[in-house]
Parts: structure tokens; sequence; C-alpha cells
């Protein structure tokens, strides 16, 4: 286990008391806090480097340039991209994910041809794919998925039948934990002839991940679920593919040329940066990779499955609760549950008199719960900072809304 | 905040395990859908008026979709508004509204929702149902959500 005491020291929201109580966060899964050696980072990117990158002739351009391409540099080295030039800065996966839509997709995807996703997807890898297809006369396809929420692997290996443009999946599900076997995904829809795109917003908080040996065509991440700031994220693709695509935003940094009519597009990644790009957020993602590079993934990694593993076996415990996900096998440290007919919003905002917060609803994941035949879950998501009092206090603020409310077990 | 028994009263509590009016109406010659898109509370509500009168009251929400504060909301609605003219209801729902702003308590049994005040997260939860009724009695053919309604 990592030592959460010495973590916690690093993190200043977890001082601060949750109505009275120790602010026990378990929504990790929704947006991690942030240590202080992030938020310096962004300070100290205003108070000395400030300036618009790529275009000023002055030192202070060059240094935020510098600082810019640095973090650049750092989410390549992060995911072992192909190059530092497939790091594609953007405000986070959905607006990844928008892009290979947007791009790729317009320029690739005509009327009949199926784009395939999974029914565990969250929406921002399902809806870009419905807008996509709903222009191009193209069909969506959603892979079921099986008892114990894991992609269905013969539905799979149907839905590719079809001959796929694009195949999506998430590499980790926000809502289930389930830890997918994305190169084994990638490697069959590469032999049906399709792109890949993996939704990499729950792994690359949790898990050492390595693109190349992923296989993917695109992966995208937030930076704000892995320490970063809000609104820090990026697209990784495979360079030969971002050459051939289409800019997705047009605007300034973007070209080349320019003339009345027409323009010329820039180098990649630039092509896809219009606009003067979210610096700060940059930075700060850079400074929270290297936190975690300080740690180390495998150790995050079993630190937050140990949590998970704890807080299943004591949530099982208590009568009437349920628990979704793989039983057994490789799972991140997402643990969702219903608790006998107590509504998922009671639940947590009983727990969130004790200062425990979880998330309650549907993560983003309608077609999911719809296959779980609940409206809702309660999920409690860990992260390098949480340790067993934290499950512990989870535990007691669920055994408390059972006492009262003399839950009914479903 | 305040303490959890001020929000979860034991009328809430019951009304939720045991809600009135928990019906499909045949004879409902006003219908209303109410979605909370934000935790996925919905809510079917239906009504018979005659003439001005509320004659009779019914409403579903789909299986697991209404947390405790909507349904036992809607269900203590219901019994409130049964029988009485549509503009006592409509008079209900301000003082109900009001309430939940921070005004006075509501009449009868409906003050036993002068907890959520404290709890704004959950206000949503509480409105729901009076929303419906409200778009219900305005013969309004679009479902309302939370999102749409500006005071929800």
């Amino acid at each position: 286990m990592l030592d959460t005491r010495r973590i916690r020291t690093d993190f200043p929201i977890l001082a601060q008391k949750e109505n009275g109580q120790r602010l026990v966060y378990l929504d990790n899964a929704a947006t991690s806090q942030k240590p202080q050696r992030v938020i310096d980072a962004i300070v100290h990117y205003y108070n000395f480097h400030n300036a618009n990158v790529h275009r000023g002739a002055y030192t202070l351009a060059v240094e935020a340039t510098d600082a810019y391409e640095a973090a650049r540099t750092a989410v390549a080295r992060f995911v072992n991209a192909w190059a530092t030039e497939a790091v594609v800065f953007t405000r986070g996966t959905t607006e990844s994910i928008n892009l290979v839509a947007g791009s790729w997709g317009r320029a690739n995807v005509k009327a009949g041809d199926t784009v395939v996703v999974t029914a565990m997807d969250h929406h921002s890898n399902i809806v870009p794919w419905q807008i996509l297809c709903q222009e191009k006369g193209a069909t969506l396809r959603m892979v079921e998925i099986t008892k114990d929420g894991r992609i269905d692997l013969a539905d799979f290996g149907r839905a590719l039948e079809a001959g796929p443009k694009i195949v999506a999946f998430p590499y980790v599900s926000n809502s289930l934990g389930t830890v997918n076997p994305a190169a084994q995904l990638s490697r069959l829809a590469h032999a049906a002839g399709a792109v890949t795109v993996v939704d990499g917003a729950q792994s690359s908080p949790h898990l050492r991940v390595d693109v190349q040996s992923l296989d993917c065509d695109f992966y995208a991440l937030s930076g704000h679920k892995m320490l970063g700031p809000m609104g820090s994220g990026a697209l990784i693709a495979r360079p030969a593919l971002l050459e051939a695509m289409p800019p997705y935003h047009g605007g300034g940094e973007m070209i080349e040329k320019v003339w009345d009519d027409r323009s010329t597009w820039n180098k990649i990644p630039h092509k896809f940066e219009g606009g003067t790009p979210n610096v700060e957020a940059a930075v700060g993602l850079a400074a929270a990779i290297a936190y975690l590079e300080q740690l180390g993934m495998d150790k995050v990694s079993a630190h937050e499955q140990e949590l998970a593993k704890v807080a299943i076996e004591r949530l099982s415990q208590i009568d009437g609760v349920t628990i979704y996900g793989p039983a057994g096998g490789h799972r991140a440290g997402v643990v969702p549950f219903t608790y006998g007919d107590i509504h998922p919003h009671d639940l947590a905002t009983i727990l969130d008199k004790d200062g425990v917060c979880i998330r309650a609803g549907h993560h983003c994941t309608q077609p999911l719960m719809r296959r779980l035949g609940v409206a809702a879950t309660a999920r409690a998501s860990f992260y390098i900072y949480n340790d067993v009092d934290d499950v512990d206090a989870l535990v007691t603020a669920v055994r408390k809304a059972g006492e009262l409310f003399g839950v009914l077990a479903s | 905040m305040s303490d959890l028994g001020d929000l979860y009263q034991q009328v809430i509590l019951d009304h939720n395990r045991n809600p009135r009016n928990f019906k499909r109406l045949d004879a409902a010659n006003r219908k209303a859908e109410g979605n909370n898109p934000l935790c996925g509370d919905r809510i079917q509500l239906y009504v018979q008026l005659d003439g001005d009168t509320i004659n009779d009251i019914g409403f579903q929400m789909p299986q697991g979709s209404g947390c405790a504060i909507s349904k036992a909301s809607a269900s203590l609605m219901t019994e409130a508004v049964k029988g009485k003219p549509r503009a006592d209801a409509e008079a209900m729902f301000q003082a109900f509204r009001d309430m939940l702003a921070g005004g006075a308590n509501a009449p009868g049994k409906l003050a036993a929702f002068s907890g959520v005040r404290a709890f704004p997260s959950r206000i949503k939860c509480a409105n729901l149902a009076w929303h419906a009724l409200h778009a219900a009695l305005q013969n309004s053919a679009e479902p309302v959500t939370t999102e749409s309604a500006k005071d929800f």
C-alpha cells in the first residue's frame, strides 16, 4: 500500500472538514483532488512565464512555449506515445473523442458504414459517434456486456463481421471498474479493418498505460481525473493518421499560410490546436504526471485494487447490498453498489453527513444502467490518498443509512 | 447542515415506503411527465379534472427511479390536492416552493419537507412532482424537466 499519511499532506483540500467530519473523498472516478505541486505549477507559470505560445519573439514567450511543449513530452512519455507530435492537447477525453469523430470520422465514414461502441461506454464515447452516424447515414452498433460486467467477446466478434470503420471502447469502465482487454480488442478490430478509439479517461489515472503495446490508433485522456487541472487533456494518435486527417477547429496557430479563400495547415500536432491553448492546464498536467511517476503507476494501481477489494468484502457483508461489476479478475478502484430499496441519491445524502463523498446516479452510462436493470447506482471510487480508514467510514455510513431507512432487501 | 432526521422525517420515510395514490389513472384527462435528468428521477402524473376540481390523482415512478424525497413529495402532494379546486393546488405549490426557498412552512403535512431547505442538492427532488402537477393543470404537452424551470 502507498504511504497515504504522507500523500494526504500533499493535498490541501483533504485537510478540511466536510459537514464537520473528516473529508472522505470517494468520487475519484468523477475527478481527483489536486496536490499542492500541481497548484503551485500553475501559479508559478502565471507568476513567471506567462505569454502566448508559439509566436512571441521575446524570452518570456519562449519560456511559455518551452513549458507547454515540455508538458507534451511528459504526456508522450507517460503513455509511451509513438512520438511527441502524437500528442494533441485538448480540454479532455470528451473533446479528444469529438476530435476523432469530427475529423477522422467525417472524412472516412460514409453512408452504410458501421461504427462499433460498447454498452459500457461513457456517453462521451457514444454520443459523438451517434452524431457522426446520423450525419453520414452510418450504423452505430453497440456491443453487449456479459452478466458479470465485461465486454461480451462473442458479440464483439459478431459486431466486427460488419467490417466497421471505427471500433471504440473504454480501457476501464467508469461505472463498473472493469479493466477491458484493450490490446486484444484492438487486435481483433484491426483484423476486421477498423481503426480503434480507446477511451482512456479511467485508465490513465490508474494503470501503467502503453499505447504502443495496446496497439490502438487513438487514445483519449483527461488530466483532471489524474491529479491535473480541469480542462486539461489529450488525444494521443498515430502520427500517420494525424497527418492524413483534416483539421478540427479552424483558427490561428493551426495554419501554415492563409490566403483570401483558402489556407494550408500547420504541422501535427499544431494542426489540431487552433486558438490560444490552455497552457496552464498543460503545465499543471505535467506536474501531475511527475507526481504520479514518482509514486509509480504500478503501485498506484495495486493500492487502488487493494482498497476496492477491501471495500467489496466489507460492503458485501451488509445484508441487502448488491455490488456491480466483475466478481474477480482485474478491476480498477471503482465500486458500484445499491443497498436494498434505498435510492442511491438518498444514500449519497446520508453518507455526505458523515463526510463521505460518493457519486449517485447513472454515471453518464444510461445504456449500461438499462442493461443492469437499475435507474442508478451508488459508486465509491478510490485514489492514492484513500486508505482503509476511508473504506471503514464508507461502510459505517452505509450501515447507518440502512438503520435510518429500515432496508427492505430487494 | 442540519440533522438527517430533519430531512428524512418519519412521515417522509412512511410515504416513501408506502406511497399513496401510487397508480395509473385510466380516467385521467390530464397527464404530465417530470424528469430530473441529473439524478434520473422520473414521474408520470395522472389527473382527473372535473371542471375546476381535482377529482382524482395518481402517479407512477418507473422501478427505482424515485428517491425517497421525490417519491414522498409526490405521495403527500396527491393527498393534499385530491378533491381540491385547481386554484388551491396552485396556491399550495406556491407555498411549497416558497418554503423550500427559505420562506414559511407550507400548510399541513407538506411542512415535513421544511428540512429539505438545508439540503440544496435535494430541492429539485422535492419540487419535481409539483412541477409535473403544474404542467398537467396547464395542460402542457411538454415533459417538464428540472433543468428547464429556472426556479425549480
